[in-house]
């Protein structure tokens, strides 16, 4: 006891230090304005090397002549001709496929039956690239718009079906042990239980399937269109107008953004419980 | 009503979980289904309650429900089984949404069970934002709504602190004071059986057989009373003395496997 006394009596004349903070780093969050300050510097030292000729304006025009060419496309009209087809291609073949998707989804989600048979035929055909079955379209369909909207659908389908299917699955069954103890019929179940239980994934798939018919219409348009985002870029690529190409991968961009922002607001407003 | 395990007994796969258990829950009566872990007592409320099919014998019901009882078995689940989209008060107007009864009824009943659990000024929050306790009463709130006959429970405290569960224990002496509501109350906490229960069932190791039926020798309104704590005690220690070997090779068994 004295002998404690007399440590602790010692210990209290010795001067302190703190203790060193280990805990810093490995927290997956960014900073709010790093990505368009680390975006503005990259075009500034593009902009800036093409300015100085050290960059061939043939091979990378600068972001100055790309926003040009998009302003030019806009006054004569050219960019909403082009931007309007390829539009309308994504919209139908999206809602298409997505419709499609989600009643499959749900279908091997809740059946046994269509799960044996749906994820079979799924998964013998997802892996297939679905522009290499366009001229097989154009075969069974004709030259027109419809070859291209239904390319742009099947692929948005089998993602869309897959995240439906997957979400399905992932509502906890004890949600649906409560709701059937509770003798709630199939069809509230499925209403009130599964739909926002699976919703969180299948908005997931949306975020993929925007992307996919953004990836198929480009391709689609470059295989047989004479209006459109991807006819326009291929025909820039073969006359050599870079500045009008790269106007036209910009514009893929920023619809990509916009789409990607407006699932977001989805999320943000069907998802605020989690 | 009377709720009747019938010989029942239970398979998963190779694997016997219960062997040929019978006993009778009489209307109003509480009984508690105690056991080592693994024993099945989960399985047995589930299959009690319609949620699983036994591989042999019937849970049968006895009697008429009473006339407002909208779901006579009633499940308060381990685990709350809220619905995380929905507020407090959607999720216990959940399983009244396919009645035939009118929005006004069912705010009634709403308004009611959520006064009961003391739950009325969150009516509007999400689970999410309860602690566990709070969540626990939405589900027994929600369970209370449907005007149950017999509640099935299967551990409802057990994912809650001490404190909380305290307080919870006594909402549900208090709940089922009067005689109106049965239970089924499935725990390993035998303190939780010997406050609660009319009767504890006491169940072997897996399979699950019946042990033992023992009958609590005093009145819930009694058990609160300074003199009753030693008689409970008493046969805590009784019921403990049976399951404890049993509770230990289970234990080993679970650690093995």
């Amino acid at each position: 006891m004295l002998d404690r006394a007399a440590t602790e009596a010692v210990a209290k004349n010795e001067a302190t230090r703190p203790v060193r903070f280990r805990g810093a780093g490995f927290v997956p969050a960014s900073s709010r304005y790093g990505g368009w300050i680390a975006l503005a510097l990259v075009i500034a030292i593009w902009q800036a090397a093409g300015s100085a000729g050290l960059v061939n304006a043939l091979f990378l025009p600068t972001p100055a002549a790309i926003v040009r060419a998009i302003y030019q496309l806009a006054v004569s009209g050219a960019l909403w001709q082009h931007l309007s087809a390829s539009l309308l291609r994504i919209g139908v073949g999206w809602l298409l496929g997505t419709a499609a998707g989600v009643v499959v989804g749900f279908a091997i989600g809740l059946s046994r039956l269509a799960r044996s048979v749906g994820i079979t035929f799924i998964s013998a055909l997802f892996p297939i690239p679905k522009i290499a079955l366009l001229p097989l379209l154009i075969l069974w369909l004709g030259i027109g718009e419809e070859p291209k909207i239904a390319t742009i659908a099947l692929g948005v389908f089998f993602s869309t079906a897959i995240s439906v299917y997957s979400g399905v699955d992932a509502v906890p069954r004890n949600l649906i042990r409560m709701a059937q103890s509770f003798n709630v019929p199939f069809a509230t179940i499925v209403r009130k239980v599964i739909w926002p239980g699976a919703l969180p994934a299948i908005l997931a798939g949306f975020r993929i399937t925007a992307s996919v018919a953004l990836l198929l219409v480009v391709s689609a348009e470059m295989i047989g269109a004479q209006y459109g985002i991807g006819a326009f870029v291929l025909q820039a690529g073969n006359l050599m107008q870079t500045d009008q190409l790269l106007a036209g991968v910009v514009i893929l961009s920023v619809f990509g953004l916009v789409v990607g922002k407006v699932i977001g607001w989805l999320e943000t407003r069907l998802l605020h419980w989690r | 009503m009377d709720l009747i395990a019938s010989h029942i007994t239970h398979r998963f796969g190779d694997l016997a979980v219960l062997d040929d258990v019978s006993f009778t829950v009489g209307a109003g009566e509480v009984v508690a289904i105690v056991g080592p872990s693994g024993c099945g007592k989960s399985t047995l409320l589930s299959i009690l309650g319609g949620l699983l099919q036994p591989t042999s014998g019937a849970p049968e019901l006895r009697g008429a429900p009473p006339a407002d009882s909208l779901n006579p078995l009633t499940f308060v689940f381990q685990d709350f089984a809220l619905l995380p989209w929905a507020t407090v008060e959607e999720n216990v107007e959940f399983p009244l949404l396919h009645t035939r009864l009118s929005a006004a009824q069912r705010r009634a009943l709403v308004d009611d069970a959520l006064r009961r659990t003391g739950l009325t000024d969150f009516r509007a929050t999400y689970p999410k934002q309860l602690s566990g306790g709070m969540r626990q009463r939405v589900g027994i709130s929600r369970a209370l709504a449907v005007k149950p006959a017999i509640l099935l429970m299967d551990e409802p405290l057990s994912a809650l602190d001490s404190q909380t569960r305290e307080l919870l224990m006594e909402d549900f002496v208090r709940l089922l004071a009067d005689g109106g509501m049965g239970a089924v109350y499935v725990t390993h906490n035998l303190e939780e059986a010997a406050r609660l229960a009319d009767r504890i069932v006491v169940l072997s190791r897996r399979p699950g057989r019946i042990r033992e039926v023992m009958t609590v020798p005093m009145t819930r309104a009694a058990r609160g009373e300074a003199s009753a704590r030693e008689k409970l005690l008493a046969l805590q220690n009784q019921i403990w003395s049976l399951i404890r070997n049993e509770a230990i090779d289970a234990e080993r068994e679970v650690q093995h496997a």
